[in-house]
């Protein structure tokens, strides 16, 4: 009876019914906290592009910082704003998620932009952050990279990867090697726009302000940073340019 | 007739074996050392690979496949007499998945930053020869509590061989364990040693545990 076909049909269906309620269960139950880790991750990067975050201990810490400090916009290839999306939801700049969007064709994705305010002088922008997404050497590599106010000048990045080798291509997640970003510059003297690239081998020596050091062991990672810092800064240089212009015309 | 059912009554009523009597404690010493399942049966290399560059990452691959195989041996053990045999290996497989889901969903709720650094890892458990060797080997055929303590046994074996690999790797790759930074507390200056953080360094590791443990023990490969 044990053996016969159809007691192994039932019991194969009966397990597969209680394993998938299972499953479901937990994946439904646990999504809000989930999207609210990953909402979290992204908030911490955005500010730690821009400052140093490793004295907030709890996540509420990080959430009043951000809600205190960054204001989020949406928009598209040629700067203009986007208040909703296709289904005609409003746009929430945090929710997107960077990995779809990149996916869509250049002139149909979506630009998060994040402006962080001055601390003293909440109207006073303190930085623009860009998210970025790429491929690494073994799968993506996503980023965020902090402009100062002349949107020009580098004033920190957050890098986040997949699957990039612990001890060498990971290392873009370090605060050492992150800190080489720091200062460095995305417009030539003739305002073109060169991006940063970081070089092959590590302890290298007279670098100029559009190249930082690399990482011994991971050069492919290094690449696909690259890549990834040119593409989506050329994404977002109608917006950059249109920022430029507007803050002469205000100082003017 | 009645004198037959006395005689059954006398068998079933032997004494309770002991929670941990010997036979049960060797459940659990023997995948420790004499049985260990990465350095004796060499299984789950794989993983022991992958994952041991640091200690924190590791000691949570550690409880996540403790937790796996545990429960697993458990569930298994306790519907042994309901599966069919000839889908049992489909069965062990579709228990063992869904644990490891629900271990890689509960990471992702709970501990996200730990979810990004495990990543695939975490998924593979199911791939883990362990995992499904005392299932098929003694789940199937020993009771649940037995099996309960066989998973454990192993599951510690598992853990206590990666936690070592991982530990020699992270003070000599990184220069610290769970990620406090034991050389410059201490004043020396050790340069890091970047094959210690590729794969190749846990193969040497893995390998000097071995060779330690084989001539301690006196085991040799049967011809």
């Amino acid at each position: 009876m044990r053996q016969s076909n159809a007691y192994i049909i039932i019991f194969s269906a009966v397990m597969t019914i209680i394993l998938g309620g299972l499953l479901s269960l937990t994946s439904v139950g646990l999504k809000p906290l989930q999207d609210q880790q990953v909402e979290l991750d992204t908030k911490r990067k955005i500010l730690g592009a821009v400052m140093d975050i490793s004295n907030l201990k709890t996540d509420k810490e990080v959430i009043d910082l951000y809600a205190q400090r960054v204001r989020s916009t949406v928009v598209d290839i040629n700067a203009q704003p986007v208040e909703t999306d296709e289904r005609g939801n409003p746009m929430v700049a945090e929710r997107i998620n960077i990995q779809k969007n990149h996916k869509r064709s250049k002139d149909e994705r979506y630009y998060p932009v994040f402006t962080v305010m001055s601390e003293s002088d909440p109207n006073q922008v303190e930085a623009y952050v860009f998210p970025m997404f790429g491929a690494g050497l073994w799968d993506w590599i996503s980023g965020f990279v902090a402009l100062g106010q002349d949107l020009n000048t580098v004033k920190g990045v957050a890098f986040d990867h997949k699957q990039e080798t612990p001890g060498l291509g990971a290392r873009i997640t370090d605060q050492e090697v992150r800190g080489r970003y720091a200062g460095k510059e995305i417009y030539d003297a003739s305002g073109s726009l060169v991006s940063i690239t970081m070089v092959k081998g590590e302890n290298n020596t007279g670098l100029s302000v559009h190249e930082v050091d690399g990482m011994s062991g991971a050069t492919l990672t290094a690449k696909g940073v690259n890549q990834m810092l040119e593409y989506y800064l050329s994404c977002y240089e109608i917006y950059i340019k249109k920022q430029k212009s507007g803050q002469s015309v205000a100082s003017l | 007739m009645s004198t037959e059912t006395l005689e059954q009554e006398v068998v079933v009523k032997e004494p309770a074996e002991p929670l941990l009597s010997k036979r049960r404690k060797k459940f659990i010493t023997d995948p420790l050392n004499e049985d260990n399942p990465i350095t004796i049966q060499v299984l789950g290399i794989c993983s022991a690979l992958a994952v041991t560059v640091k200690m924190e990452p590791t000691l949570v691959m550690s409880i996540s496949v403790v937790f796996v195989i545990v429960f697993s041996n458990l569930i298994i053990s306790l519907i042994r007499n309901l599966v069919p045999n000839r889908v049992r290996i489909i069965v062990q497989l579709a228990i063992i998945a869904t644990l490891v889901t629900l271990v890689s969903e509960v990471l992702k709720a709970y501990y996200y930053d730990m979810y990004k650094v495990l990543g695939a890892f975490v998924g593979l458990i199911i791939t883990n020869c362990i995992v499904m060797g005392r299932l098929e080997a003694f789940a199937m055929g020993n009771k649940p509590y037995d099996s309960i303590l066989d998973g454990l046994g192993s599951g510690f074996g598992y853990a206590w061989i990666i936690l070592a690999v991982a530990f020699f790797r992270e003070l000599f790759g990184s220069g610290s364990v769970f990620d406090f930074k034991v050389f410059e507390a201490i004043g020396l200056n050790v340069t890091n040693n970047g094959l210690m953080v590729d794969s190749i360094g846990a193969f040497m590791v893995l390998g000097i545990i071995i060779w330690v443990q084989r001539t301690k023990n006196g085991y040799v490969e049967h011809s």
